[in-house]
């Protein structure tokens, strides 16, 4: 019953009636003010769920963009190539010493592998998957159930492209790659050998609304909207022992890329938001591009916290760090590490924003948050009902049950709640609202993590 | 915070009731370390406090009440100011009590746990003393409180995890330990020593009557919908007036901290049986079972207690229903006990989590069923 009246499905218009846009201020101006040129470039990785790298190459040895540098040592074949050439310069390990990051120092002039001009038409399934495999974009697919590297072994039900964002602030995709057009329909295409091809739009008026070769599917509606797994589930969701595999949109632009001009190029336009953004605007840039050639949009400011990603889902790198590999988004926000006295009993408290009426912030519909990193309460039980979290998340699942039957480790429960549709990025709004504080998306991905391991 | 309150401090077994105060006073400068780095501003504390200004309307109408039945029941001129102190005299014991021996074991057991204190406790501790008679005995009211608490919360896990509602275990454990404390002629009117009930005065509520008929309480109140409506009747504290409770109700709704599907899902039930009752030969109009007793406030505050409650919406609306009409079939069919609304909502409590169960269950079941 639940359900039934949240979408409204005529032919492949998916109206989504429940989510949140959050009201962060800090939007990038839609203005490319530069293009960064890397003194070094980090590849982590951290940024793949479920992979255990192999190094391929040692400090001081030169490589190209396009070269490889790591494998997948439960696949060999998957390969991860270095965005740019340049001469690997360090690498750096954590905890029984666990590969963090390869990092490049970049040549002054960039030089590619060059992997030939392809004739898509004429390639079989096997010749694409061999080339993504050999350039390294293959690593741009990700699997689901789990979001784990895609296994070349595996046959999808279908592929998954969200060709918009609905995170706040995120990239506007029709301004970041509404001129590569032709370069995603040459990824389509390459993709559309490997199994069906879905692209989610958000009007038909949009730019990927002409992309040939794939089911268009058009979405209305709030953030998580332009999430590929909310999206997903609204198509045709994840059942036991389906596999999917999505891409995002600027690495399709990516493969499509690698199959008209034979170069790996990942460079992609970043958004730089947030509150604590200097004149919040896109640079061009490469990922793994290091925090530091991003000072101007952040110099001088103190007590702030730099993310890869957004600011429900993207990781905490600070000034020290470097983009992520499927990140286009930096967010710059303020640490909320200050006092509020009696803050919880003052009545208007009209600075803060909550999705509920609990504060005067449904009076200003319109109005823009400098949200900081405080939490605003501490860690409780969950307290309100899996209503209350549903309420922002479009899927045909149980939100609270979910997350609790993760926190039991309790397998069976977390297959029937739907564990296999979600990433923990579809929940991080539940997370966002949660009054109780939790850690939703950390519970999630234990979760994902103890089935990955017990289904091994 | 001062180190000696930290882990190894000499005062770190009141590490946790200094953390009380002081996020009680501030809101602490902890960050979000992982996930999502911007949190929504709302939190438990924010979320208790509106439940607690939603009852504040049938608090103070309570308090007023207790003293203007007691003016009535004496015989003396009421008068507006004098009832509501008479009745503040005698209702503020009953809070000093509730929250010292509920706040000290929920302060305790959070050291124990080695958690925050919650704040759940601050809602639970207003409400106890809105539901017992207002001359419940106070040892009989600490022991309740200690009970509910203890074994109707913390051996669950505090609150989120339990599983009925702590201020109803507490009306529930004098109902039946005490019983002669708790129903009859004499408990629902306070009066001081040596004060005497005038002749025809009587000390029960309108609804110890309906088994009896309504009109052998007309001698003294009018028991007309009105009456019951506004609240000036015989009641516990804060139950009697249905329009004070409307208010909080409304609050709750507005800002979304309660269900409005449950508290419109037990007024169907109730009317519901309400009619099958008058059908079948009940002379109490149905409508009137929403105004009496301690169905609207049970409805309203704590029918819908999130942890308690049934936690889908379908659910919530069959948690409701349940409720409403357990309620009136207790309260018509039972000639011992005139109250059904504690029952009703403990029973309810008791089976959501099967409620939830069959919801969940038929809703996978039709997704598997539906074409990919």
């Amino acid at each position: 019953m639940k359900f039934v009246f949240n979408f409204i499905i005529m032919s492949n218009n998916i109206v989504l009636k429940r989510g949140l846009d959050i009201p962060i201020n800090g939007v990038a101006a839609q203005e490319t003010v530069k293009t960064v040129k890397p003194s070094v470039v980090a590849m982590k990785p951290t940024d793949f769920k479920g992979l255990v790298p192999r190094l391929l190459v040692r400090e001081g040895d030169k490589v190209l963009a396009g070269s490889p540098v790591m494998a997948d040592k439960n696949c060999l074949d998957i390969l991860f190539t270095s965005p740019v050439s340049g001469t690997v310069a360090e690498v750096v390990r954590g905890d029984k010493r666990k590969l963090l990051e390869v990092r490049i120092k970049a040549d002054e002039a960039q030089e590619y592998v060059d992997f030939g001009v392809q004739n898509v038409a004429s390639m079989s399934a096997e010749d694409v998957k061999a080339l993504l495999l050999k350039s390294g974009l293959w690593t741009s697919l990700v699997q689901r159930p789990y979001g784990i590297l895609a296994n070349p072994q595996a046959q999808p039900k279908a592929i998954f492209i969200s060709a918009f964002n609905t995170a706040p602030l995120a990239a506007d995709y029709e301004y970041t790659l509404g001129s590569e057009v032709e370069a995603i329909q040459a990824g389509v295409n390459a993709l559309a050998k490997l199994a069906q091809v879905h692209v989610s739009v958000n009007s038909a008026s949009s730019a990927f609304a002409k992309l040939q070769n794939a089911t268009l599917h058009t979405f209305t509606g709030k953030h998580p909207a332009g999430n590929v797994g909310v999206q997903i589930a609204n198509i045709s969701y994840i059942r036991k022992e389906e596999t999917v595999w999505t891409v995002a949109l600027p690495l399709v632009a990516a493969i499509g890329k690698l199959f008209t001009t034979g170069k790996v190029d990942l460079c992609r336009k970043v958004a730089v938001t947030g509150p604590e953004a200097v004149n919040p605007a896109y640079v061009n840039a490469l990922p793994g591009v290091a925090m530091k050639d991003l000072e101007s949009f952040y110099a001088g400011a103190e007590n702030i916290r730099i993310v890869s990603g957004d600011v429900l889902s993207g990781k905490t790198i600070g000034a020290e760090g470097y983009l992520g590999f499927f990140d286009t988004q930096v967010s710059i926000l303020k640490e909320g590490n200050t006092h509020e006295l009696f803050g919880w009993a003052r009545p208007l408290r009209l600075n803060q924003f909550s999705s509920t009426r609990s504060y005067f912030s449904w009076l200003c519909p319109k109005k823009k948050y400098n949200m900081d990193t405080n939490l605003h309460g501490g860690p409780r039980a969950f307290l309100m009902s899996d209503s209350f979290y549903a309420d922002v998340l479009p899927m045909d699942i149980f939100p609270l049950y979910l997350t609790k039957a993760c926190l039991a480790g309790d397998i069976e429960k977390m297959e029937k709640f739907g564990i296999y549709e979600v990433l923990p990025e579809d929940l991080a709004l539940c997370e966002f609202v949660d009054p109780s504080k939790n850690y939703i998306q950390d519970i999630i991905a234990k979760g994902i993590d103890l089935m990955l391991k017990e289904m091994a | 915070m001062n180190s000696i309150f930290e882990k190894g401090g000499k005062l770190y077994w009141l590490h946790s009731t200094v953390d009380a105060f002081e996020t009680f006073l501030n809101v602490p400068d902890t960050v979000s370390l992982k996930g999502t780095h911007v949190k929504d501003s709302i939190d438990l504390k924010r979320i208790v406090i509106i439940a607690l200004i939603s009852t504040i309307p049938a608090a103070l109408f309570g308090m007023w009440n207790v003293g203007y039945q007691h003016s009535l029941a004496i015989g003396a001129a009421p008068a507006f100011w004098s009832d509501f102190f008479y009745g503040l005299l005698k209702v503020i014991p009953l809070y000093v009590v509730a929250y010292i021996v509920g706040l000290s074991i929920e302060f305790a057991s959070a050291q124990i746990r080695n958690e925050e204190v919650n704040e759940g406790y601050l809602m639970t501790g207003f409400i106890i003393p809105l539901i017992v008679p207002v001359d419940v005995p106070l040892w009989m009211l600490a022991v309740a409180v200690a009970f509910a608490v203890l074994f109707g919360k913390e051996v669950f896990g505090g609150t989120g995890m339990n599983i009925w509602n702590p201020a109803l275990l507490t009306r529930a454990f004098l109902f039946f330990s005490y019983p002669s404390s708790m129903s009859g002629e004499s408990t629902w009117i306070a009066l001081r020593k040596g004060e005497a009930l005038i002749d025809g005065a009587t000390g029960a509520t309108p609804l110890s009557f309906v088994n009896e008929g309504l009109d052998s309480v007309a001698t003294q109140y009018g028991t007309s919908f009105m009456d019951m409506f506004l609240g000036t009747i015989p009641g516990s504290v804060g139950e009697t007036s249905a329009l004070a409770i409307l208010l909080g109700a409304a609050i709750l709704i507005w800002t979304g901290v309660a269900s409005w599907k449950i508290m419109v899902s037990s007024v169907l039930g109730a009317l519901c049986v309400g009619i099958l009752a008058q059908l079948g030969g009940s002379d109490i109009p149905c409508y009137y079972h929403l105004v009496m007793g301690g169905f609207a406030f049970g409805a309203v505050f704590m029918a819908t207690d999130p942890v308690t409650a049934a936690q889908t919406e379908c659910g919530k609306w069959i948690y409701g229903f349940f409720i409403g009409a357990v309620c009136v079939i207790v309260r018509l069919f039972n000639p011992g006990y005139a109250e059904g609304m504690m029952l009703a909502i403990l029973l309810g409590n008791t089976f959501a989590p099967i409620i939830d169960h069959c919801v969940i269950s038929a809703s996978i079941s039709r997704k598997a069923k539906k074409i990919a």
